[in-house]
């Protein structure tokens, strides 16, 4: 069984090799002439405003933590529609039921503005 | 082969797991966590239950690592939590120790499973993982997978009115 995992393996071998060839082999032969310029931190074109290390807004705690949540909901899914056909309607009105409950939570999010990026 | 592969992939989790505690960047702390996790994920697959390993990737490597670099990006800690802390390191390593050799002597004297339930490790083979939890979850546990949308809905409210100014 463990067989069928054999390709993910050497993907996963090849794309290590790969990540860490480009670093190594770019350190070795790449050339390296730095200046000021070539040091300054990139920062679309401009020239970077203060530290990156900065506190961020709580915005972006809450979309992460809406993403656990509807994350969860979709993993839920994942055996469902592998039962899909064989649970039949049964199966069909109790997802239902389960996504209309996080409908509703949904909905409060929206209403809420918590979506807005105010 | 395939126990020198756990080998392996037991060495690169005891490694993260050490870098999660000794980094001194907090973010790269987490970086060592998304790696422990992925090697856990890959240590499901080996026990043959790979919707386990689906889900401690995309909700534990995923989502939650996501939550984690958040709040410790929200907390800004600045050089203050790049010290090390040593201190109690040894009674704590200590205890670890112990809990370590206990679980040895208990694996050691074969007691660590109770017993066999009607699910055995042929059933998930013949029948397939993903299957067998779909349906258990879907006709024996209906309840509480149906209570586990409230505690959803509960965790979105929750985040909504700890997160928003004006509720």
């Amino acid at each position: 069984m463990l067989d069928s995992y054999l390709p993910i393996i050497t993907l996963i071998v090849i794309a290590l090799c790969f990540s860490i060839g480009s670093v190594i082999f770019s350190r070795l032969i790449g050339e390296k002439k730095p200046t000021a310029i070539k040091l300054s931190p990139y920062e679309c074109g401009m020239p970077p405003v203060g530290s990156a290390r900065e506190r961020f807004s709580i915005k972006f705690y809450i979309i992460a933590m809406l993403f656990i949540v509807f994350d969860i909901e979709v993993v839920f899914m994942y055996p469902w529609a592998v039962m899909f056909k064989r649970l039949g309607l049964f199966g069909f009105v109790e997802m239902g039921v389960f996504i209309l409950i996080l409908l509703v939570g949904y909905a409060y999010v929206w209403k809420k503005g918590a979506l807005e990026w105010e | 082969m395939e126990i020198l592969f756990f080998y392996l992939v037991a060495l690169v989790a005891v490694v993260s797991g050490f870098l999660v505690i000794r980094c001194q960047s907090p973010v790269n702390s987490a970086l060592g966590l998304v790696n422990t996790f992925f090697c856990l994920a890959i240590f499901y697959v080996m026990l043959h239950a790979p919707f386990m390993a689906a889900i401690q990737v995309m909700v534990y490597a995923g989502a939650i690592m996501v939550l984690i670099l958040f709040v410790i990006m929200l907390l800004n800690l600045g050089t203050e939590a790049r010290k090390s802390y040593l201190h109690g390191i040894v009674w704590s390593g200590l205890a670890s120790l112990a809990v370590l050799f206990n679980v040895i002597y208990f694996i050691k004297r074969g007691r660590v499973t109770g017993a066999e339930g009607d699910i055995t490790d042929f059933t998930v083979q013949s029948v397939g993982h993903v299957e067998l939890i779909g349906k258990t979850m879907f006709t024996e546990f209906l309840l509480p997978f149906e209570i586990a949308s409230i505690l959803l809905l509960v965790a979105i409210v929750g985040a909504v009115v700890l997160a928003k100014k004006e509720v």
